[in-house]
């Protein structure tokens, strides 16, 4: 029995050990795990001249304008916002499917001097909202939802499955 | 050898409810008669549910029907967090109590909860393609679950890499337990950082943000693989239990023939 609590202790001891290693770890490469910076944390730091980095947001309502490059590519100007800030993005190539104005989209280029951020990918990022279009039209009928300004009102609005409070 | 040998032949009876499957052969009796139902269960359910995910669930409104991938890919990564945490217990039993068949049950798991996570890797990169347009990104999230995939090839490789089982066993259980540290980084890694993959949809605090009618059939095709990987994982540890009684007693009547002859 003594033998057993022994190695229950040094398990929760270990347990503990690598558990704060890893939070402490976390912990100091925090700046490093996030995928992309938002326009609010360039208009606080303006990354290094040249430098490429992620650009996530949502594109703004009204802000696409779409026109073909010299070569035939499609090449398209659209503005990154977070509510806050915007930046300006200028891109040419093949856009995803769900690129929309109102989608959260992730690029990847660099920040001209000019302010303006020359995308070489352009990523859609989809929020955690599933319906059917049945009710995706209801909602934008009704006038609860546009979905060029951004996400789908609160799940408890539209969804009959609600948990218990 | 000869150790695991006598604990098989002849396990002391454990005192306390938990240990009634300790045992290897009261472990046998208990599940004789469960593996039958089981696979029925998970065939008859995985069927249903996958009738009601592939013709009548709704599209989703943006996503159109790409969105039934989630069906597989979402129970997949449930079961590869889920399988894990069971593999967890397994060591804990094993390095703490020895249980002889947390070992067992721990070494077929981990292949099964390999395969789960291999899939759910390759239908997220599917699913990525098309609608985020990518087929892989390090983010938090994906690069998370392509460790919890290794953790699982890990576990797998190196409890067969010993030519003494029980030292095997440990060696796998000591990593599977350091390898927990991921589970939440793979669960609150869309939270804690931003990621290219969404939050989740499901969670416990709010309503779900996935419209019923898409999130019933997903519940009944979690259901459905999760019977199923029950099902497949018993089957193998029931085969690894028979195993080594089979070798046991070869053992013993080759010692028998030994005493034999003078």
């Amino acid at each position: 029995m003594t033998r057993k609590r022994r190695r229950l202790y040094v398990l929760l001891l270990c347990g503990i050990g690598i558990g704060s290693a890893t939070a402490l770890t976390l912990t100091a490469f925090q700046d490093n795990l996030v995928f992309f910076r938002s326009p609010s944390d360039i208009a606080a730091e303006r990354p290094p001249e040249g430098r490429a980095f992620r650009l996530g947001g949502l594109v703004e309502s009204g802000s696409v304008e779409r026109h073909g490059a010299y070569d035939g590519r499609p090449a398209i100007r659209f503005r990154v916002t977070d509510g806050q800030h915007t930046v300006p993005v200028v891109f040419t190539g093949v856009l995803p499917d769900l690129f929309r104005e109102g989608q959260g989209v992730v690029t990847q280029g660099v920040l001209g001097t000019d302010g303006v951020f020359r995308a070489r990918e352009v990523l859609a990022r989809h929020d955690e909202t599933y319906m059917p279009p049945e009710v995706a039209d209801a909602l934008k009928r009704a006038g609860h939802w546009n979905p060029a300004e951004g996400a789908p009102p609160p799940a408890a609005e539209w969804n009959t499955a609600r948990p218990r409070s | 050898m000869d150790t695991s040998t006598r604990t098989l032949a002849a396990a002391p009876p454990a005192p306390g409810r938990l240990h009634r499957f300790a045992n290897p052969g009261r472990f046998l009796r208990l599940t004789d008669s469960w593996l039958l139902p089981l696979s029925v269960a998970a065939a008859l359910m995985l069927g249903g549910a996958a009738a009601w995910a592939l013709f009548l669930a709704p599209p989703d409104w943006q996503q159109g029907e790409t969105v039934r991938i989630m069906f597989v890919h979402v129970p997949m990564a449930w079961l590869a967090m889920g399988g894990y945490l069971g593999l967890a217990i397994l060591s804990v039993m094993s390095l703490i109590w020895r249980h002889p068949l947390a070992d067992l049950a721990a070494r077929e798991l981990s292949p099964v909860g390999a395969a789960v996570t291999a899939l759910c890797l390759a239908t997220g990169s599917l699913w990525g393609k098309p609608m985020w347009g990518t087929w892989w990104v390090w983010d938090a999230r994906l690069t998370s679950v392509l460790v919890l995939f290794f953790l699982w090839l890990g576990h797998a490789a190196l409890v067969r890499a010993f030519d003494d089982v029980e030292r095997g066993a440990r060696m796998g259980a000591i990593l599977a337990l350091v390898g927990v540290v991921n589970l939440p980084i793979v669960k609150f890694s869309v939270d804690w950082w931003n990621t290219l993959h969404q939050p989740a949809s499901v969670t416990r605090v709010a309503a779900p943000s996935m419209h019923v009618d898409i999130l019933y059939p997903l519940l009944a095709c979690t259901i459905g693989f999760g019977l199923a990987f029950a099902a497949v994982v018993l089957a193998g540890t029931r085969a690894a239990v028979m195993e080594r009684r089979v070798r046991a007693l070869q053992m013993a009547a080759a010692r028998r023939m030994e005493a034999a002859t003078p």
